[in-house]
């Protein structure tokens, strides 16, 4: 009995042991870890990841995937910058359209969202499976962004704009707030949203959902506009933060994003896991890239090590979850 | 009289944990050779945990478990089966789109010389099974094209094929038609003929009578009890299942008819593919307030898709009309039957009404979670307070509401889908097979509900292929036979021999 007791217990708490586990070790082996700065400094790093994986999560909840969070990433960020920094001319109306800096951040938001619902739209209505549907998303988006910036960076946006991923209020950064906000939000939307409840239900027997009456296409579109417009989100901080749109901003961090869910115990089968699994799985990672590179571990090496630790998270769950379905 | 010498396995002391419950709780169980153990008791006694530990799925916490009187030890399924010790679980192991002689041969496919798999032999020996078990599916059929009970009979000839020694058996009946029962008993007589010793779990108490040598019941992880069938009634094996004095049997209150609520006319559902050309062919009926309307047909006679089409599951290709307290509707989705009222407890758990990684409560109020929200939030306290008058009605055996329901037991899932439905507080509740797997005391607490539910004005559609139940059900029994709609029968003129009459395909014409 209290075997069975610690091993649920254990289950519950495996990831923020694992993360007690490597902040210790990190406090006895780099004397640099364990300072303020370097504090800020990971959930810094790990905000453009942790809005991309809040997205994943809800994405994977519903028993889907979502390939082209990075290249969404990329086009939002580059839109934003292109129209902050040329505005567009409708040469229809013969007029040069100029943003503000707030009109550039609802553009690319608007950008993230509008494909997002696009790859929701192909995965319901076209009933494309959503690795498919968002591999083509991952293209185009990727060749439209391309074909927006001719394949050079947007530099030079201005201070304003740069405020969203540089600056800091009440001293904490904003990329920080931004996070935090968001983690908020979509820890009670999956928890004590009628929406949320739907979401774990689709995920967990699809056809079952729609028997009970739930509206399991609108569901579905609404978790893939979400993702899209979280990578907005994460577009808009990158830019900033570089103060530049990079054409190859945010290659692979898709895989970033779903290694942090999975390592949060979001199970990649739908229907099983939470966002605040996520959190975890994003500080896990942000926190090893952080010690191996004070510890000057070689970044081929930081690799190797980054899958072995996936692949122990996930190895570690199932030993725990072995129910009678599986 | 069987003597010691014939024990081919043996367990004792057997005890499981899981977390929260005690499944079971220093059990033994003897089998013998040529001679079937009914295993009886209530949902949630610990049966399948009982057969899931004889077959290596999982290991006991404590005890030991002797094959010819050496102690054995499984790791997993398959020493187990090395070893001689066959299972049909309760629920399908099927793979879906593998065919069936691939499935029945899993994991002991017949290779040629060079280390492919000998097709040729495979199907041979599937043919060989199948006939044994009077299936009429091709070797290469698809599982996912095959019936539930089809399916249920591969899997009946995957155990029987291993030639194994121990057959474990978990209410392999649930979703047979009668002709593949039969068939199951004349299997069943012939490899005990062979000394092949049975273990067979069943709710169903009419079977025993027909394979049943010895009895063990179980109660909350003990066995409490353990004779020849022979030295037993009834009405004590209820009452060492229940452990308590049974209740007296179910009486239908007299029907107080209303108006009538739900009418359909010539509904027809198109079949897909290959097949019958029509599933459900021009069937109409008429229910009224107040009335329990009984459909009773063999298996595949199109009782499930005739409630589905009714509930909006099959839009674009299903035709006719219905309406709803004399209105016209036109269901373009369940969505929009819920809306009117209906409320469909579906026949395929597992399929249609578990979401097996959410909680008992979360399964339950599923369908009525608008009535237990807060503030627009939604509120585990309101949720639990909403749906437990209906978990305990059933008395659904479950640790707590938290529980995850995959960890339930058959039973006890299927009582918390008919609770789901119930708390949406529908007008017309359709019923697909609401009983099967659960025990005999909770089906008398499921008759006696929906006896409530009909004096409490709602109109009721219960489907089910046991004719008693829908003899002491129904104010009205309608009979379909392949997709037509073959008689109707007041409860009066409702006997056994005229419903089954109806029912049989070569007598449909007659009757019609
Ligand atoms: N994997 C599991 N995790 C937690 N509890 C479990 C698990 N498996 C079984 N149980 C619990 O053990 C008890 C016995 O379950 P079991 O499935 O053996 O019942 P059963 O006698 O087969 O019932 P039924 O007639 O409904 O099939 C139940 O209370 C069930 O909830
Ligand atoms: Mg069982």
């Amino acid at each position: 009995m209290s075997a069975s007791k610690s091993a649920a217990f254990f289950a519950r708490f495996r990831s923020l042991l694992a993360l007690a586990l490597m902040v210790l070790a990190l406090c006895l082996l780099s004397d640099r870890f364990l300072t303020p700065d370097n504090g800020w400094n990971i959930l810094r790093q790990i905000s453009v990841n942790l809005c991309l994986s809040i997205g994943m999560t809800l994405v994977i909840l519903s028993g889907g995937i979502d390939l082209s969070v990075g290249a969404i990433l990329a086009l939002s960020g580059a839109i934003a910058a292109g129209l902050l920094k040329h505005g567009i001319a409708l040469p229809a109306f013969d007029v040069l359209l100029q943003f503000t800096t707030a009109g550039a951040i609802v553009a690319g938001l608007f950008v993230g969202a509008g494909l997002g619902w696009c790859n929701g739209v192909a995965i319901t209505r076209f009933q494309l499976p959503p690795f498919v549907a968002t591999l083509g998303m991952f293209s185009i988006a990727r060749g439209l962004t391309m074909l927006w910036t001719g394949g050079f960076p947007i530099t030079g946006l201005g201070s304003s704009f740069g405020e969203i991923g540089t600056g800091t209020f009440l001293s904490v950064p904003m990329p920080v707030w931004i996070m935090s906000v968001l983690v908020a939000i979509f820890v009670l939307v999956t928890r004590r949203l009628r929406f949320g409840r739907h979401l774990y239900a689709v995920g967990g027997n699809e056809r079952a959902a729609r028997l009970t009456g739930l509206h399991v296409n609108r569901i579905k579109i609404a978790v893939y506009t979400l993702a899209g417009a979280l990578a907005g989100v994460a577009g808009l901080i990158v830019t900033s933060r570089l103060d530049s749109a990079q054409p190859n901003a945010g290659l692979g961090y898709e895989l970033d994003s779903i290694a942090a869910v999975v390592i949060g115990g979001t199970s990649l089968s739908g229907g099983r896991g939470s966002v605040t699994g996520t959190v975890l799985g994003c500080l896990i990672i942000g926190v090893l890239n952080n010690g191996l590179f004070l510890l000057n571990v070689s970044p081929f090496w930081q690799q190797v090590i980054k899958g072995v630790v996936i692949l122990l998270a996930v190895a570690i769950d199932k030993m725990n979850a072995r129910g009678r379905d599986s | 009289m069987p003597t010691a010498s014939d024990i081919v396995l043996e367990a004792a002391g057997i005890e499981k944990s899981f977390p929260g419950v005690r499944a079971l709780d220093g059990v033994a169980l003897r089998v013998r050779a040529g001679r079937l153990v009914a295993l009886l008791g209530e949902n949630g006694a610990g049966k399948s945990t009982l057969m899931n530990i004889l077959s290596g799925v999982y290991p006991p916490d404590a005890g030991t478990i002797r094959l010819d009187g050496r102690e054995v030890r499984f790791a997993n399924p398959r020493e187990a089966q090395a070893l001689g010790i066959g299972i049909v679980h309760q629920e399908l192991n099927l793979v879906r789109y593998l065919s069936v002689a691939e499935n029945i041969f899993l994991g002991r496919e017949p290779l040629t010389v060079t280390g492919l798999i000998d097709y040729r032999k495979l199907h041979a020996d599937t043919a060989a099974v199948l006939k044994r078990l009077d299936l009429a599916v091709a070797p290469g059929t698809l599982v996912a094209d095959l019936r539930v009970g089809q399916q249920q009979v591969v899997e009946i000839a995957r155990a029987v094929s291993a030639e194994a020694r121990v057959l474990i058996l978990d209410e392999p009946t649930s979703s047979l038609s009668a002709h593949e029962v039969e068939v199951l008993f004349g299997v069943i007589a012939e490899l005990k003929s062979r000394g092949v010793a049975i273990i067979y779990i069943t709710h169903k108490f009419e079977e025993l009578a027909r394979v049943c040598d010895d009895v063990t019941i179980m109660r909350d992880g003990r066995v409490v009890g353990e004779a020849l069938l022979t030295e037993l009634t009834r009405d004590a094996i209820v009452r060492q299942m229940a452990g308590r004095e049974a209740k007296e049997v179910f009486q239908k209150s007299p029907a107080v008819l209303g108006s009538e609520i739900l009418r359909a006319d010539e509904i027809t559902l198109p079949g897909e593919g290959a097949g019958r050309p029509f599933l459900v062919e021009k069937v109409s009926l008429s229910l009224r307030r107040g009335e329990v309307l009984g459909v009773f047909g063999l298996v595949g006679a199109g009782r499930t898709e005739l409630l589905e089409t009714l509930f909006g599951l099959h839009p674009e290709r299903s035709t006719g009309r219905v309406s709803v307290n004399g209105q016209a509707v036109n269901f373009t989705s369940p969505r929009d039957a819920i809306a009117a009222g209906l409320a469909l407890a579906p026949e395929d758990r597992k399929r249609d009404g578990l979401v097996l990684p959410m909680s008992v409560a979360a399964n339950a109020s599923l369908a009525s979670l608008d009535r237990t929200l807060r503030g627009g939030l939604v509120s585990e306290s309101r949720e639990a307070a909403y749906i437990t008058p209906y978990i305990e009605r059933f008395r659904v055996k479950t640790p707590s509401l938290h529980q995850l329901i995959v960890n339930l037991s058959g039973g006890n899932q299927q009582k918390v889908i008919l609770a789901k439905w119930l708390a949406t507080s529908p007008k017309i509740l359709l019923l697909d097979e609401p009983t099967r797997g659960i025990d005999v005391n909770a089906k008398r607490e499921i008759y006696a509900f929906i006896d409530e539910l009909a004096r409490a004005g709602l109109g009721l559609v219960v489907v089910s292929s046991e004719l008693p139940e829908i003899l002491a059900l129904s104010d009205r029994v309608m009979v379909l036979c392949e997709g037509r709609k073959t008689a109707e029968f007041s409860r009066a003129d409702a006997t056994p021999e005229r419903v089954l009459h109806a029912a049989l395909p070569d007598l449909a014409a007659i009757v019609s």
